[in-house]
């Protein structure tokens, strides 16, 4: 009888006083291992292999880009930044343009990236990729 | 007088702190939930800029290809060849748990066309046809 009293005095409770220290513990260390994902960049979808679609030559524009970064387009020159321009003009006469862009392989992919960017800011959402000669 | 100061001192100063593990508790949730860790570090590439950037739907089926100035291909921190691209990235694609969705090339903007056309070509052999070209914001 005695013995079962003593048992029954002692304490059933969890300490809690610490309990927010732990969590700021571990609070503390998600917050330095958190990275906020930011990677962005200009989405692309590439063709399908040997995926080739017969398309009618009116509704192409050409557009090359040779090894120092010059830009021709439909047989003449431009300037990078006159492209979005040029095709948000043609786009509006033509929403089906399909615009093919190929590159030297000795193009820096730099200039790449600012070509599809103006064509992208352009509103241009039918690029094709064609492979380097 | 004297009644008015210890009335004064009787207004409870302590901030109730009662409920602070739960408030503590709910941003380790978030914060546990949002954490991905870092998977790879890659190498050290200086991305080109753009405007029309777009976000990438979150970390998970999303694959990086790194390519530094001097054309070394990185995927999840092993150097591979360009040839190897078709066959890690088809595995990557088959992946039950997280099948890739989008593949984002981080590609030094010294580097040639003809190594980012390569590398097209691999993705293509390997079907994974969304990609990401990694830039920074250009600004005005």
């Amino acid at each position: 009888m005695l013995l079962g009293k003593r048992k029954r005095e002692r304490s059933a409770e969890i300490p809690t006083a610490s309990l927010a220290d732990i969590s700021f513990l571990i609070l503390t260390f998600f917050l330095l291992t958190t990275t906020i994902n930011i990677d962005k960049g200009l989405g692309l979808t590439l063709p399908a292999k040997g995926e080739q679609k017969k398309v009618r030559k009116e509704n192409v524009t050409n557009l090359l880009i040779n090894a120092r970064g010059q830009v021709l387009l439909d047989g003449q020159m431009v300037d990078i930044a006159q492209i979005k321009q040029i095709i948000r003009d043609k786009l509006a006469q033509r929403p089906q343009l399909i615009v093919s862009v190929k590159t030297d392989r000795n193009t820096k992919y730099d200039v790449y990236i600012k070509v599809l960017d103006q064509l992208k800011q352009a509103g241009a959402t039918r690029i094709s990729i064609a492979e380097p000669e | 007088m004297s009644e008015k100061f210890q009335r004064k001192g009787k207004v409870s100063t302590a901030i109730p702190t009662a409920s602070m593990p739960d408030i503590i508790f709910m941003l380790l949730l978030f914060f546990m939930v949002t954490t991905t860790m870092r998977e790879a570090t890659g190498l050290p590439v200086n991305l080109p800029a753009a405007k029309k950037i777009e976000k990438l739907p979150g970390r998970r089926g999303v694959a990086s290809i790194y390519v530094d100035k001097q054309g070394r291909i990185s995927i999840d921190d092993k150097l591979v060849q360009v040839k190897d691209i078709a066959s890690i990235m088809y595995n990557k694609r088959i992946d039950a748990l997280h099948p890739l969705k989008v593949v984002s090339l981080r590609i030094d903007k010294e580097v040639n066309m003809g190594l980012v056309t390569d590398i097209h070509e691999q993705l293509r052999k390997a079907d994974a046809l969304n990609v990401s070209y990694s830039a920074k914001y250009a600004g005005d």
